[in-house]
């Protein structure tokens, strides 16, 4: 359901400030996004004061930072630091990207940090994704064949596997679907972009046979339909891949099976 | 294949993660900030605009409609709608219309466009949606500069 303004539990209040050591020459000023499931209080923004003379370049190495030296409860998923695992997605700076890849310097003032957008909160930084991973299971991701299977492999020739170039890198950081407004209204109903642009990655593969039973299952006002070209996805999608494109295509391979 | 088909479906998880997400959603969660925190893009902003500009459309159409009425009833309902139109207010009401219906005119067409899968990457999509804005704009000001240049005002 459409609700712009946010349920009385989630509205924000301004929470501590931690300063850095007098003399600091360096300061950065992070604000981030907190709330425990352990007390009853609203969730706040606290102030990280970060010396980046003594930190890395990513906004990563100063959460790290913050949580090794100033407060060791702040909560946020990370794991490879090198933009491949998409654990580290995060709001920042009022777009999605993983906190890894996005540099310090990218970001003027203060770099505010929130949970990925219009998602119910574990903790802190940390987002509930289930409903993102069940719309990922509901496209069935995986190579659907009605042939005889072949003695040693599904055989592609070049130019088809090339056409699973920009679709293959999604790393499914959640990225997209959750910079997408379409997406925070009906995420219930709408797959979402990261979804569909899988749907599609084995939808065009060239070795797939259930191309019919995959458009049928997505011929829904919501599924697809909901997707009105707002174009956030490809503008966030820290990989650079274009959900938006992959979605046109979808649309079209559904009118050209009607003709 | 309606919508409400759809969510009962996406619960269909094969690994039945979600029943204890639903345990857990008991604990009040709160949601995460949305609309109050992202960075508008201009995609984004026309998203919003087309819409408005839509429903407005309802009314300008409802306009139209009124303007052929009076021209079948008679003189006298003529009369009254010149002189609701041709009053300064009236008059920014049509300058409106006329920004409203050719904004969602090229807005629509830059939707076409898409469907094409043409000018689908972020650069060329900004492009594409500010040429439509500005066209709408420069659209408006030259129709309404004929209609004040026909009738001797400029």
């Amino acid at each position: 359901m459409v609700q712009f303004t946010l349920p009385k539990n989630s509205k924000i209040t301004e929470g501590d400030t931690f300063k850095a050591a007098p003399g600091t020459k360096n300061v950065k000023r992070f604000r981030v996004y907190r709330w425990s499931p352990d007390d009853t209080a609203n969730p706040r923004i606290d102030t990280y004061e970060v010396d980046l003379d003594k930190c890395g370049p990513m906004v990563l190495d100063a959460l790290i930072k913050i949580k090794n030296e100033t407060d060791q409860t702040l909560t946020f998923r990370r794991s490879c630091r090198e933009g491949i695992c998409g654990s580290c997605a995060m709001n920042i700076d009022g777009q999605n990207t993983l906190a890894c890849t996005k540099g310090i310097d990218e970001v003027k003032g203060d770099v505010k940090i929130y949970p990925l957008p219009h998602m119910p909160v574990i903790k802190d930084l940390v987002p509930d994704l289930t409903n993102f991973y069940a719309q990922h299971a509901f496209i069935e991701p995986w190579l659907q064949t009605k042939s005889p299977t072949p003695e040693k492999e599904w055989r592609q020739s070049h130019e088809d596997r090339e056409k699973l170039d920009g679709l293959y890198e999604c790393i499914l950081c959640a990225c997209c679907s959750t910079s997408c407004p379409s997406y925070w209204w009906n995420g219930d109903r709408y797959l979402g972009p990261a979804a569909l642009l899988q749907a599609y990655r084995w939808l065009i593969d060239s070795r797939d046979e259930a191309t019919g039973e995959r458009l049928d299952d997505l011929e829904d006002p919501f599924r697809l339909y909901r997707c009105h070209t707002i174009m956030n996805c490809a503008k966030t999608c820290p990989k650079g891949l274009n959900p938006a494109k992959a979605i046109a295509e979808i649309k079209k391979m559904m009118v050209e099976r009607q003709a | 294949m309606q919508g409400p088909s759809g969510s009962a479906a996406l619960l269909d998880c094969p690994n039945g993660v979600l029943r204890m997400a639903e345990q857990r959603q008991a604990a009040e969660r709160p949601l995460s900030p949305h609309l109050q925190i992202y960075r508008v893009t201009i995609t984004m902003a026309m998203s919003i605009l087309h819409r408005i500009v839509g429903v407005a459309l309802y009314a300008g159409t409802a306009l139209v409609a009124w303007w052929l009425i009076a021209a079948a009833t008679g003189p006298d309902a003529y009369a009254f709608f010149q002189s609701v139109a041709g009053h300064w207010f009236g008059q920014l009401v049509l300058i409106g219309y006329t920004w409203a219906l050719l904004h969602h005119l090229f807005g629509g067409i830059r939707y076409l466009v898409w469907d094409e899968i043409v000018a689908t990457s972020p650069k060329a999509a900004d492009t594409i949606t500010w040429i439509a804005v500005i066209s709408a704009l420069a659209g408006t000001v030259l129709v309404w500069a004929i209609v004040f240049s026909m009738r001797g005002v400029i």
